[in-house]
């Protein structure tokens, strides 16, 4: 919980000597309740201060990555309940459970490797892999594992399995990669605590409910393990909302330490419509690892997708670079065409277009992210705008002819552009991207 | 420290909104806490799923819908008793796709008719919708209450272009009206005014704030639902109260994601499962933030958000 900025104040010295370049105790106090200075400017504050100072200006909801590399997912850091106050953070990862002693293992672990889609310009992937000891057997978890780790270079891995001697041989088996250890219940808190603070791992703690689950943190924490991820033991949907949404709020609106951690939920279902859709609710509510049992593409691609809804910034849509692109190898007798830097719409357009297989040229005008007709309406993409975008590319001195092409549902601008843009023919295209290909073809 | 269960109570809640006659009449909203939130108050309703069918062939579908439903497409009576009848559909709602002037042009006089048949077919209730042309649906709305008279049913959509003949048509026939606004929590609640203020029972009122399809601004819909809910549940805003529509099948089924071929795009794998997945997930997300009543097509999808539904419950 923030302090004041006379809470802080009672930790300080109280000498005002200045050497923190204030020239009270309480002006820095002030300044460091408002997180506009940092504690170490007082060289003689004591290390008890420091401890509960930390404390208090640490997020709400502990943030690390799991796994190495740029790759890994980090999680936890949010600050809001509702997507409209605030970007969500952190995008809730994806884990394929795969049992140790299942032949397709190493196959599953290849689809996870290979599951790297590009949706609308972001890079999009299944991040984890959870391997479950359902053999029971030491060797064959540790040579799963190793599969696992092998055949899905870049995925995190999840150790899923309860026994700590099993868990250790694992863990050290690919301690390189900082699996997530699964987990931590009360009666091997312990054993498991140790093995994660021995390799710097994160680890879940798995309770029932959510009493339990805090007073399991607090163990964990005792035994000098902090990062942790919260497994609340919900299975149905009700549950997974109701706890996800409950630990969220004790966070943020209670400050309650014992929470203030990201959450796995296992959505596992047998029908695979329906666990997308069960995925799908801990998506949009507050999990951080989802733990799902089959990665097909059309799944994959649909949760990708809704996590990226969720988790766009509220506030600006997702854009790109005004410039003219280059699609194909455009020669001087190629098309030129215009749209707005909606990154949907950029993206649908381009893609049409290399669908085509005509070489082109797709201007992009910057009208702060919005889409043709939206930008249109709030007067962002309107003939005079264009023009003068248009003129200043030069990109008319490149062509052969001075035709553009114009998105059909703004076929109302073509006077007024043709007006502006003296000595260029305007052409109207298209009313949908999907009749751009028939379009381009036709032309030729 | 011990763990509390941080709970939140609202002042304000959402209306309950029944349709439909008899035993078969259905009630959706009542809502006094965030969707499915139930440990802090009622959840009367649960969210109901209506089944899309139309006054003329679907061509425009994409296969994996169309196919469906091509044994019985042709006509809406035999579309709508299969709904009801072979795939246990709680509601159905009938689009008059072909009275819109691109589509066929047809008259009100002939929607009136295909009304009435669809009535006298089924038992479960009905949601007439016209075809999302304004002027067309001032006229066709108004026949098509007049037609449904006595049934309860719900119209729509009364937009801010064409609200005040099809509000004093609904007044008139005592049926359920959907105000749909675009993708504003302002716009939506200044038409909610306007309907309110012509003399129409805010507790008939159902706000669509207009859907996206997942992928296809989502996020919009998506929050623009949860503020809407929050005003009415939080602020308690008399206006921000009515239960909310997702009409979620027509945005889904145009959308690449489930019309491309597997062929044409290999890494989106199995075009059938994909365009399940799209509308079932498109359906959740929404109802995760505040819809009450869907409008969908595709059976699985429609029995995925139930089994979803009742999972949440
Ligand atoms: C989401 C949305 C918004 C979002 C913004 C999203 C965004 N980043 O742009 C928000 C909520 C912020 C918004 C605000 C407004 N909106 Co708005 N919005 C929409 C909505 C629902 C979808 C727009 C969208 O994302 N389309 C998807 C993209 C991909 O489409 P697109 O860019 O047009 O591209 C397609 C085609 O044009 C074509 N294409 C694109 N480029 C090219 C190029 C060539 C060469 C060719 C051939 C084809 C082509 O291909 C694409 C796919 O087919 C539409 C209604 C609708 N369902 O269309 C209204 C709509 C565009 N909005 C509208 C309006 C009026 C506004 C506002 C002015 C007021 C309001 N109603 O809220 C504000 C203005 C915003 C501002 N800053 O001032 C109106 C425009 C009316 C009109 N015809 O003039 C619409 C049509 C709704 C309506 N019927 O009233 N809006
Ligand atoms: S350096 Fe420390 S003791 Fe000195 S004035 Fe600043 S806060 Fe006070």
């Amino acid at each position: 919980m923030a302090l004041t900025g006379v809470q802080v104040f009672k930790l300080l010295p109280k000498t005002n000597c200045k050497k923190c370049g204030f020239p009270t105790c309480l002006a820095f106090a002030m300044k460091l309740a408002q997180g506009g200075a940092d504690i170490s400017a007082c060289p003689d504050v004591s290390e008890e201060a420091k401890t509960t100072l930390g404390e208090a200006s640490a997020p709400p909801i502990r943030s690390f990555a799991i796994g190495t590399g740029d790759k890994a997912p980090k999680m936890g850091a949010e600050t809001v309940m509702f997507r409209h106050e605030k970007k969500f953070v952190n995008p809730c990862a994806i884990a394929i459970n795969i049992k140790d002693n299942d032949d397709s293992l190493a196959a599953k672990a290849e689809e996870v490797a290979n599951s790297e889609i590009d949706r609308v310009g972001q890079i999009l992937r299944v991040e984890a892999i959870s391997i479950e000891c359902a053999s029971g057997d030491s060797a064959t978890y540790e040579a799963a594992v190793k599969l696992a780790a092998e055949k899905a270079p870049e995925a995190a891995l999840i150790l899923n399995c309860k026994d700590a001697a099993v868990v250790e041989a694992a863990v050290k088996a690919v301690a390189d990669r900082k699996p997530l250890i699964n987990g931590a219940t009360d009666e091997n808190a312990e054993a498991m605590a140790a093995i994660a603070k021995a390799n710097s791992c994160p680890i879940i703690a798995c309770a029932d409910g959510l009493e339990a689950l805090s007073a399991l943190t607090e163990k964990i924490k005792g035994l000098g393990v902090e990062d942790i991820v919260l497994d609340s033991g919900a299975k149905s949907a009700k549950e997974i909302i109701v706890n996800n949404t409950q630990i969220r709020r004790a966070a943020l609106k209670k400050s309650f330490k014992p929470l203030g951690y990201p959450v796995i939920n296992n959505v596992i279902r047998d029908n695979a419509i329906l666990e997308a859709s069960i995925a799908s609710v801990a998506i949009a509510k507050y999990a951080s690892i989802i733990v799902v049992s089959s990665v097909e593409k059309w799944k994959t691609l649909a949760l990708f997708t809704q996590r990226q809804n969720i988790y766009t910034d509220p506030q600006v849509p997702m854009q790109v670079e005004q410039k003219i692109y280059e699609i194909g190898e455009p020669t001087a007798d190629s098309p030129l065409m215009i749209t707005t830097n909606f990154s949907l719409t950029y993206f649908i357009v381009a893609g049409e277009i290399e669908n085509s297989k005509v070489p082109s040229r797709l201007a992009v005008m910057d009208s702060e992210g919005l889409s043709v007709l939206t930008a249109w309406a709030a007067g962002k993409f309107t003939a005079a705008k264009i023009a003068v975008f248009i003129q200043e590319s030069g990109i008319g001195d490149t062509l052969t002819n001075k035709e553009l092409i114009l998105p059909g549902q703004v076929a109302i601008l073509s006077g007024a552009l043709e007006d502006k843009l003296g000595d260029w023919k305007i052409t109207v295209g298209p009313r949908e991207a999907n009749a751009i290909p028939t379009y381009l073809k036709g032309r030729e | 420290m011990s763990f509390v269960v941080p709970k939140e109570s609202f002042n304000g809640k959402v209306a309950s909104v029944d349709f439909g006659k008899d035993d078969k009449a259905l009630t959706i909203g009542g809502d006094s806490a965030l969707p499915f939130l139930s440990f802090e108050g009622e959840l009367p309703n649960k969210p109901v799923v209506a089944y899309e069918i139309q006054d003329c062939p679907p061509d425009d579908w994409p296969d994996t819908v169309r196919e469906v439903y091509k044994d019985v497409s042709g006509d809406p009576v035999t579309w709508a008793k299969y709904c009801q009848d072979e795939q246990g559909a709680k509601a159905i709602a009938l689009r008059l796709v072909s009275t819109h002037p691109d589509r066929g042009d047809k008259s009100a006089e002939e929607a009136s008719q295909t009304i009435k048949d669809v009535l006298a077919a089924i038992s479960v209730p009905l949601i007439i919708l016209g075809s999302n042309h304004i002027e067309k649906d001032s006229t066709v709305l108004v026949a098509a209450a007049e037609a449904a008279s006595g049934n309860n049913c719900v119209i729509g959509k009364a937009q801010e272009g064409n609200y005040k003949t099809i509000v004093a048509a609904a007044l008139a026939h005592n049926h359920k009206l959907i105000a749909m606004s675009e993708l504003d929590i302002n716009l939506a609640k200044q038409l909610n005014i306007l309907i309110t203020q012509m003399g129409f029972d805010k507790n008939k009122l159902i706000t669509d704030p207009m859907c996206s399809a997942l992928g296809y601004g989502l996020e919009y819909t998506y929050s623009v639902m949860e503020r809407i809910r929050l005003a009415g549940l939080a602020q308690n805003d008399p206006t921000m109260q009515p239960p909310i529509l997702g009409d979620v099948g027509m945005y889904v089924w145009k959308v690449k994601e489930t019309v491309a071929s597997e062929a044409d795009v290999p890494e989106w794998g199995s075009l059938e499962e994909r365009g399940i997945a799209w509308e079932t997930l498109t359906a959740t997300s929404l109802i995760l933030s505040g819809a009450n009543l869907l409008i969908m097509r595709h059976p699985s999808a429609i029995e995925n958000v139930g089994k979803t539904i009742d999972e949440l419950v």
